[in-house]
């Protein structure tokens, strides 16, 4: 893998760190006027998420990591793996339960996300931004409720349990905001 | 840092910030005229430029007389200015624009505004109470507190940056981000400080008040007359800096006179050039010869004006106090 110098340094970068893929999330060059020039870096790791900061002498050079961001199709899950595959060519990968994270709660089969690649096996899932998805059950709205910003639990077709609004009733769709985790709308027909 | 686009025509900087921008300009103008500085204008091409291993300027070639000739964008005025003096300007000032290669971030721009000062008669100190009242006009400042490197590393990195050694200075940058085990081969001190300065020291220098920092190691002394060391105290470098919310703003200098000390220096930095593989430019003779004939006694400082501007401003990044910055020039 190629390795970068710190001039090359950007946000998203992917970057060797202690063994560990990382992306750059911020890049600060910090020189005083007579001295060393550096280069601060906050990096995010992709295994685990941590965000950390490194400090790197300006000109210095950094490991490369082999990460592809890659759409692929959420076909099925077996339990303890779920399983894409990438459109153009039909090549499947699974990825685990760690990789998955929070992606696990939000994916419907045939949903279009990105998988991490990390030296060609998945390290994380992102489902798209909004998904769509049926109410399984949740209990009817109290009547006389008229608190504004009343809300109450309601589980979804995928066993994620969201706080909807109290006039949501089962069998709805509903829009989901996949970052947040929050309720957006009713989806429209 | 901006992507190429449609917009790229624009302005980065609001108008407010280019109107606060004009506002700075006319009030340091006001500053200088009334204490009776005189305002100068020296090139921005010359034939030399500085060997300080920390500065890379930008080489460009054309024709004089005929023949194409190496010049180079100056990375501050300070030799022109100099050589001003030595021919008996008296104080001078300048707002000029300086060229750094490589230096882009949220504080750097390669192209950028230097207000650049020369007093005649003054040594570091009465200097640093003039930075003062300069920061007092411009921004409404309280006045500046005076704390020297060596107690300013004391209380922030709990390292003696004068008597320290580079296993006790690469220790302290343990508690740094500074990856110590990976790239921490260096042998040289200044390194060392400058990981621990710009990492434990500067993020604490000028909050709530402006830092003048004083009294430099006697190995960073750039162009600073170097003070000896008496009585058990180290030698140091006459030198200063103006620190504002973490950000070095401005340095100045005792200046050093002693024109076969300069060359010494000159020389030194050329040799640190050669074994790191850095461009060597040509010694600037014409300074070394102004100062052979006489440069007056006097301290001088170099002071960033968009970063003036952006602390005025209140903005976070240079890019909103400079109209167009160099991914859109």
């Amino acid at each position: 893998m190629a390795s970068y110098s710190t001039n090359q340094f950007r946000s998203g970068l992917k970057l060797m760190i202690d063994n560990d893929p990382c992306s750059i999330i911020e890049n600060e060059f910090v020189k005083p006027g007579k001295g060393q020039a550096f280069n601060r870096v906050k990096l995010r790791n992709l295994l685990n998420g941590r965000v950390i900061e490194k400090t790197y002498k300006s000109g210095e050079s950094v490991e490369g990591a082999d990460v592809m961001e890659t759409p692929m199709q959420y076909l099925y899950s077996d339990g303890e793996k779920w399983h894409f595959m990438v459109p153009d060519n039909y090549e499947q990968y699974e990825a685990d339960e760690a990789a998955m994270g929070d992606a696990k709660k939000w994916l419907k089969e045939e949903d279009r996300v990105d998988v991490t690649l990390w030296n060609n096996i998945p390290i994380s899932v992102t489902p798209p931004n909004f998904v769509h998805l049926k109410v399984k059950q949740t209990d009817p709205g109290l009547k006389g409720d008229t608190s504004s910003g009343g809300s109450k639990p309601a589980t979804l077709e995928t066993d994620a349990v969201v706080r909807v609004p109290l006039f949501i009733g089962e069998g709805e769709v509903l829009k989901i905001d996949t970052r947040t985790g929050e309720y957006v709308s009713r989806s429209k027909a | 840092m901006t992507e190429r686009s449609a917009e790229d025509w624009r302005p980065t900087a609001g108008l407010d910030g280019l109107r606060r921008r004009a506002e700075i300009l006319a009030t340091i103008r006001a500053f200088f005229a009334e204490r009776g500085v005189l305002e100068v204008d020296t090139p921005l091409l010359a034939a030399s430029t500085v060997t300080d291993v920390h500065l890379e300027s930008v080489a460009c070639q054309l024709p004089l007389a005929g023949r194409p000739t190496t010049f180079y964008l100056q990375t501050s005025p300070e030799f022109a200015m100099k050589r001003l003096l030595a021919a008996g300007s008296g104080a001078i000032y300048q707002l000029a624009k300086a060229v750094r290669s490589d230096e882009r971030g949220r504080h750097h721009n390669p192209e950028f505004t230097m207000l650049e000062w020369y007093r005649p008669g003054y040594d570091h100190r009465q200097l640093m109470a003039e930075v003062d009242d300069l920061a007092q006009a411009v921004l409404g400042t309280p006045s500046a507190e005076r704390l020297s490197y060596g107690d300013a590393f004391l209380r922030h990195a709990e390292v003696d940056p004068h008597r320290a050694d580079v296993a006790e200075l690469r220790r302290a940058a343990r508690r740094t981000s500074f990856d110590v085990d990976a790239f921490g081969d260096e042998t040289d001190r200044d390194f060392w400080l400058h990981v621990l300065g710009s990492q434990l020291v500067e993020p604490h220098l000028g909050v709530g008040r402006p830092t003048l920092l004083f009294d430099y190691p006697a190995s960073q002394a750039a162009l600073a007359r170097i003070r000896p060391g008496r009585g058990g105290s180290p030698a140091v470098a006459e030198r200063f800096e103006l620190y504002i919310d973490g950000v070095e703003l401005a340095n100045g200098f005792h200046e050093l006179l002693d024109a076969e000390e300069q060359r010494r220096r000159f020389e030194n930095d050329l040799r640190e050039r050669r074994e790191r593989k850095l461009p060597e430019g040509p010694v600037d003779e014409r300074l070394l010869a102004a100062l052979w004939h006489g440069l007056p006694p006097c301290a001088g400082v170099a002071l960033g004006v968009d970063r003036l501007v952006m602390l005025a401003a209140g903005a976070d990044a240079i890019d909103e106090v400079i109209a167009f910055p160099i991914e859109r020039a």
